[in-house]
């Protein structure tokens, strides 16, 4: 199709749409259960998700290194440990932990992502749960780590926002992904869409493409099949 | 010296693992079972489902109750009070089966172990000690004997068990097929380890003396550790059971011997268990009624629901049209299914309108308001979880 086609200021609007990745992953092989200061030695404690954030005060510098184009060396980390829950994705007695990580540019102020800084920057997030978790870093056996870099390269999602489109106020609810397309149709007839990228964005699994059936149905003239009531919900 | 305890005989009795059960019972959630102190729950009930899901779950089924039918004439006998014919049933291999009233009423259900050619233990839920007497006049050389409170059982359950149990110590188990029995020396007593359960995943009960179920706890604990062990209650088992499809003595069925109203018993073809009634044998307890049943159709069927939305249909009823004017049927038990990913249910259909539209009338209530809604149900021949690794011999570790 030929940008022509297009209604005026639609190409415009969608390349304005603010999709800069801010988070970063890592995996993490375990050779035992971690333990936290402070947190009860008890199984059905220590199996639940750990968030180390800080102070709001440290939360605000994490962003602020994302703003000027770095990783934060004080991150904001977020932990699940699923072998706990499930032993047959690890050894027997062995554990991973997936954290996810803010905040993490998809490009540095200084250069591009090297293997090198990405390593670095697991090297923080591993800082980061040791202070936590004395004697965590005896336990690792393998890590793999992710920045927004790695995740576009490898998953395909635009500057590896993992919420594909970030999820500022101006581009929510009926704005998103951008004013007068916030019900799932195409300015091509016949042509939707879904996606985090539309209302309500990441994080809201299947939630959009339910909304596209439904306003698909509706220009179909057939009945409404999408379950919307509250007898659905939890 | 202690006073004699002016309630004795009236409190209840406590299982051989106990001592175990209760420093793992955090919630102090008791209920009972045939007289036995009996856990409900430990920690969380869907904690404990999970667990028998995603890894290994021990239960305490010490309280079902166990009886020795022994002698040359054991096997005519139990031929003459089951509903499966028991010749069927292999050296060292356990079946599943049902025993009923003259008038085809269910009184139960349970297992027959063959532990020799004259020899069987039977397992049930329920005390059966008096239909058992009943059964044995007219046969001459068979002798029962209550074992309920002489063995030990403890039922463990969920992918990792047969690895558990490897590790454990009990060398060959994996080659155990379902329904298989297999006996090992454990620490100076013999341990018996059938490959049964009630949670339709891979599973065993163990069953040992009294006086060495808790070492073999201990073991079995020291060697689960690293695979998630954890003491699941009733509650765990109903969900787990009901995605297995199996039926529950108090909800799809009412034991024929403590029913009073007519018919508000159950029948083996109403609760769709068909292939466990064999008339290729001779006379049992309640052929000629079956029989006749089998002839003319039962008056209901169980059958398995997917009900759409998730609220749970327990206690709904089920009717041919949307408009709810005509009953059809009801439920007996219903869940959100986590490992389904469905709203199933158990239910009691006339059998001339499965091939119709049900829908169910279910009543839920959310934060202390009442709503109900009428959901389209949808029934299923498969069970709603039957993994592989249930029926794969050599079991695998998970």
């Amino acid at each position: 199709m030929d940008a022509s086609d297009l209604p005026d200021g639609i190409r415009e609007k969608a390349e304005n749409f603010k999709i800069r990745g801010s988070s970063g992953k890592v995996n993490i092989a375990l050779s035992a259960l971690p333990r936290f200061t402070g947190v009860p030695d008890n199984p059905y404690v220590n199996r639940g998700g750990q968030a180390f954030s800080g102070s709001m005060e440290t939360l605000e510098r994490a962003y602020d290194c994302w703003k000027q184009g770095r990783w934060s060396d004080d991150p904001f980390v977020e932990s699940v440990i699923p072998s706990a829950w499930d032993p047959t994705v690890a050894p027997p007695g062995q554990h991973w932990m997936s954290n996810f990580i803010q905040y993490c540019p998809p490009q540095l102020a200084d250069g591009p992502w090297t293997p090198e800084q990405r390593d670095r920057f697991g090297q923080a997030v591993i800082d980061k749960i040791a202070r936590y978790s004395p004697g965590f870093k005896d336990l690792i056996v393998h890590m793999e780590v992710r920045t927004p870099h790695e995740i576009e390269q490898e998953i395909g999602l635009t500057e590896g926002n993992i919420f594909q489109g970030e999820l500022t106020l101006d581009q929510l609810f009926f704005n998103r992904p951008f004013p007068g397309y916030g019900q799932y149709r195409m300015p091509v007839r016949n042509l939707y869409m879904c996606g985090s990228s539309t209302h309500p964005g990441g994080g809201v699994s299947a939630t959009c493409g339910a909304n596209a059936a439904r306003e698909i149905l509706m220009d179909l003239r057939r009945p409404n099949t999408v379950p919307e009531d509250d007898f659905f919900d939890e | 010296m202690n006073a004699p305890d002016p309630f004795a005989g009236e409190r209840p009795k406590l299982s051989p693992f106990h001592p175990r059960l209760l420093a793992l019972n955090l919630r102090e959630a008791w209920s009972a079972w045939n007289g036995y102190k009996f856990a409900e729950y430990y920690y969380d009930p869907e904690y404990e489902y999970f667990c028998v899901r995603n890894r290994v779950g021990t239960y305490d089924i010490s309280p079902m109750q166990k009886y020795e039918v022994k002698g040359p004439d054991a096997e005519a006998m139990l031929n003459r009070m089951v509903t499966r014919d028991v010749g069927k049933i292999g050296l060292n291999r356990v079946g599943y089966t049902l025993w009923c009233t003259d008038e085809g009423r269910l009184i139960d259900d349970g297992t027959i172990f063959r532990l020799a050619a004259d020899r069987f233990m039977l397992t049930c839920g329920s005390p059966c000690g008096a239909w058992l007497a009943k059964s044995v006049f007219g046969f001459d050389d068979v002798t029962v004997t209550d074992l309920s409170d002489e063995l030990a059982a403890l039922s463990v359950q969920g992918p990792t068990s047969c690895a558990v149990l490897k590790r454990m110590g009990l060398d060959g188990v994996e080659t155990a097929k379902p329904f298989d029995i297999r006996h090992f020396d454990f620490k100076g007593s013999r341990l018996m380890v059938s490959r049964t359960g009630f949670t339709g995943d891979l599973g065993y009960e163990l069953w040992v003396s009294p006086e060495h179920a808790l070492a073999m706890w201990d073991a079995l604990y020291e060697a689960g550790e690293p695979y998630g062990i954890q003491p699941y209650g009733e509650a765990a088992t109903n969900m787990a059971r009901l995605e297995a499809g199996f039926i529950m003595p108090a909800m799809e069925f009412n034991e024929a011997l403590k029913t009073i109203h007519f018919e508000h018993d159950q029948t083996p073809f109403e609760l769709s268990l068909d292939w466990l009634v064999d008339f290729r044998k001779p006379h049992f307890s309640g052929r000629s009624a079956l029989l006749k049943e089998k002839r003319e159709g039962p008056k209901y069927r169980l059958t398995r629901l997917d009900i759409e939305g998730n609220r749970s249909a327990e206690g709904s009823h089920i009717y041919r049209n949307r408009r709810c004017t005509k009953q059809i049927g009801y439920v007996t038990s219903a869940m959100w299914s986590p490992a389904a990913k469905a709203n199933i249910a158990l239910a009691m259909i006339e059998p001339k309108f499965l091939d119709g539209e049900m829908w169910a009338e279910i009543y839920y209530e959310k934060e202390l308001r009442h709503y109900n809604r009428v959901a389209r149900c949808t029934s299923r021949d498969k069970p709603f979880w039957a993994p592989a690794r249930a029926r794969a011999t050599p079991a695998p570790d998970f």
